[in-house]
């Protein structure tokens, strides 16, 4: 292959001769221990793979995959036991749709704010601190959202009675944890639209907003869903915020106030029991991780594909 | 008549146009504070409720049944046990994985599988990451709810962080350097063992604290895998069964009690506090090494 099809420059193996040598000869196993520390990540993939499809397959031994895939009932923890995934499921999806409900709004105002507004020291303040926000542990968001969150916004507005664990609590918290993800991934979109485009606009006499809506808001907008898509599948898979407020009680429901366990919520209340290997309930966890790593993987390969197709459009 | 018509719009036209446009500046910076009004009061929460509770009975005390004698010494090691042997697994791995790829790599389907797998890798719910070690690490390698096991665990987790952070710092390095020892004879690994990976270190190691900062306040694989919430010794081996700060956290608040929501707030400080004394090792190191830079 030729240094020019491959893009990017050459590296070392490429500059030098593959002549032989001596010394070369000695270095192989250090090439060798190189390529097995790259291949490793191919290791971990399969992994993942064999050990959820190991016991998904024998979980679907026992349960119809009919049942798991429209049942409305889950109940495996109980002597009368019902394997409908559909209430996890719908719970994860709702409070992960909610959350985009924040961090959307808030996210794309601030990315707009940040790549069209703000002077160069605002930028420079106001990013770390979004950081900051990406860097706090997902338990400490669930500690904020059952102790402030959910009393203090959730039942306040909509009363006492309000469950102290319920899905609109939940849903905030995440979205304040994926703001920034939406935020500095659609800035950095904007900010790759190139210059001559806005000069172009500015030239036309629209001013700052117009530029920035019906610009360079479009012209990013490939990067922006991905940002988007990334950050839903991020809340899909997030844990303890769910674990922590929305409950552990499997409700097919779309009423924000109730509580409703999630997948991952699932998955936490097993393991803080005692499940032996060989026991169904064992195998529902996996069950249940294999639907959830089936789900982030879509999103993420559809979010890398959306930038991959789209990203040299203005080069 | 109609000229008049047509001037008077487009006046009324720019000021409306004008209107919109001060209203919306302000509605996006006051939708770039709300990320910031949302962590002040998160702050102000936790120090609220938990800064009176720290003390060094607190950091120096193990678990409790009652809330006003609970403390975090046995957490406290355990992470530090934990953040050590993760470490020890998965920077040579990272940094091995990432000097393959931009050094010595052919370009061909194979590295791109290993790129779009790594990315995949980054993506995957940290959840998944502790059924995979459940499977593996605790049960066929029989390491039990080891500090091993979780170490294994957590490696695996952030490889493509450290791997990216890693490639990242390699790059930085100029190609003149390469091309310069090349020249003189040096074997490919001659060269990125004595001239590249010597100044790409800096950057490395940034992102290596980065990535354990990460970790750190990891919680869900380590449930899954079974670290404890109660355990009251201090870790004493890799075999060692252990617990973590952010589990002890998760443990407390899920408690319905008032006074364990207090301890908990208390762990999140010290957990906080250990966070941030990594970050800012992390950016005075990039700060002082950026300065020192020649190129």
């Amino acid at each position: 292959m030729t240094v020019e099809a491959a893009g990017g420059p050459p590296n070392a193996s490429q500059i030098t001769r593959k002549g032989f040598s001596a010394q070369r000869a000695r270095e192989l196993p250090i090439y060798a221990f190189l390529f097995c520390c790259a291949a490793l990540s191919i290791v971990t993939t399969f992994g993942i793979v064999i050990v959820l499809f190991e016991e998904t397959y024998s979980f679907f031994k026992e349960v119809s995959i009919v049942e798991f895939l429209t049942g409305t009932e889950w109940t495996p923890l109980f002597t009368e036991k019902h394997f409908g995934v559909l209430p996890l499921l719908n719970a994860t999806m709702f409070m992960a749709v909610g959350a985009m409900f924040i961090a959307l709004p808030f996210g794309l105002a601030s990315a707009i704010y940040l790549s069209e507004y703000a002077p160069q020291t605002v930028r420079s303040i106001v990013k770390p601190i979004l950081e900051i926000l990406a860097g706090i542990p997902t338990v400490v968001y669930g500690y904020f959202a059952l102790q402030f969150i959910s009393p203090e916004i959730v039942q306040f507005i909509f009363g006492s009675d309000t469950s102290i664990f319920n899905a609109m609590a939940a849903s905030i918290a995440m979205g304040i944890m994926i703001l920034p993800l939406v935020s500095s991934l659609s800035e950095d979109a904007m900010r790759a639209v190139p210059r001559s485009l806005r000069e172009g606009a500015y030239g036309l006499g629209a001013n700052r907003f117009e530029v920035a809506t019906r610009v360079v808001f479009p012209a990013a907008l490939s990067g922006i869903v991905a940002a988007s898509i990334l950050a839903i599948s991020r809340a899909v898979g997030e844990t303890m915020i769910v674990a922590l407020v929305a409950g552990q009680i499997p409700n097919f429901s779309w009423n924000p106030l109730e509580a409703m366990a999630a997948m991952t919520a699932y998955i936490v209340q097993v393991s803080l029991g005692e499940t032996p290997r060989g026991t169904i309930e064992y195998s529902t966890i996996f069950a249940i991780g294999s639907m959830l790593f089936v789900t982030t993987l879509v999103l993420n390969i559809l979010a890398q594909w959306l930038l991959a197709r789209f990203r040299e459009e203005y080069e | 008549m109609s000229t008049q018509t047509l001037a008077y719009d487009t006046a009324g036209r720019n000021a409306y146009r004008r209107v919109w446009a001060r209203l919306f500046h302000t509605v996006f910076l006051c939708a770039t504070l709300f990320g910031i009004v949302a962590l002040a009061v998160l702050l102000i929460t936790v120090g609220l409720d938990g800064l009176g509770r720290v003390s060094w009975d607190f950091i120096n005390g193990y678990p409790s049944r009652f809330a006003e004698r609970a403390g975090i010494k046995s957490a406290l090691f355990g992470t530090f046990w934990l953040m050590g042997m993760t470490a020890m697994i998965a920077v040579p791995i990272g940094v091995g994985a990432a000097i393959y790829l931009e050094e010595f790599a052919a370009r061909n389907w194979l590295t791109k599988i290993i790129e779009t797998n790594i990315n995949n890798l980054a993506g995957v719910p940290s959840i998944i990451y502790g059924l995979l070690g459940l499977a593996i690490f605790v049960r066929v390698m029989g390491l039990d709810r080891s500090v091993l096991a979780g170490a294994l665990t957590m490696a695996l987790l952030i490889l493509p962080i450290i791997i990216v952070a890693a490639r990242e710092g390699l790059r930085s390095v100029p190609p003149s350097i390469r091309e310069a020892a090349l020249a003189v004879g040096a074997t490919p690994w001659q060269t990125v063992r004595f001239q590249v990976l010597p100044p790409a270190m800096p950057m490395i190691l940034t992102g290596v604290i980065l990535a354990l900062s990460r970790a750190i306040g990891e919680t869900a694989p380590l449930i899954i895998i079974g670290a404890l919430a109660f355990v009251a010794f201090v870790p004493d081996g890799p075999l060692s069964s252990f617990t973590v700060l952010p589990i002890q956290i998760y443990n407390w608040t899920s408690r319905p009690q008032p006074e364990f929501a207090q301890t908990a707030a208390a762990g999140i400080v010290v957990l906080l506090a250990v966070l941030l004394s990594m970050n800012a090792v992390a950016v005075i190191l990039r700060n002082y090494f950026e300065r020192k830079r020649k190129w």
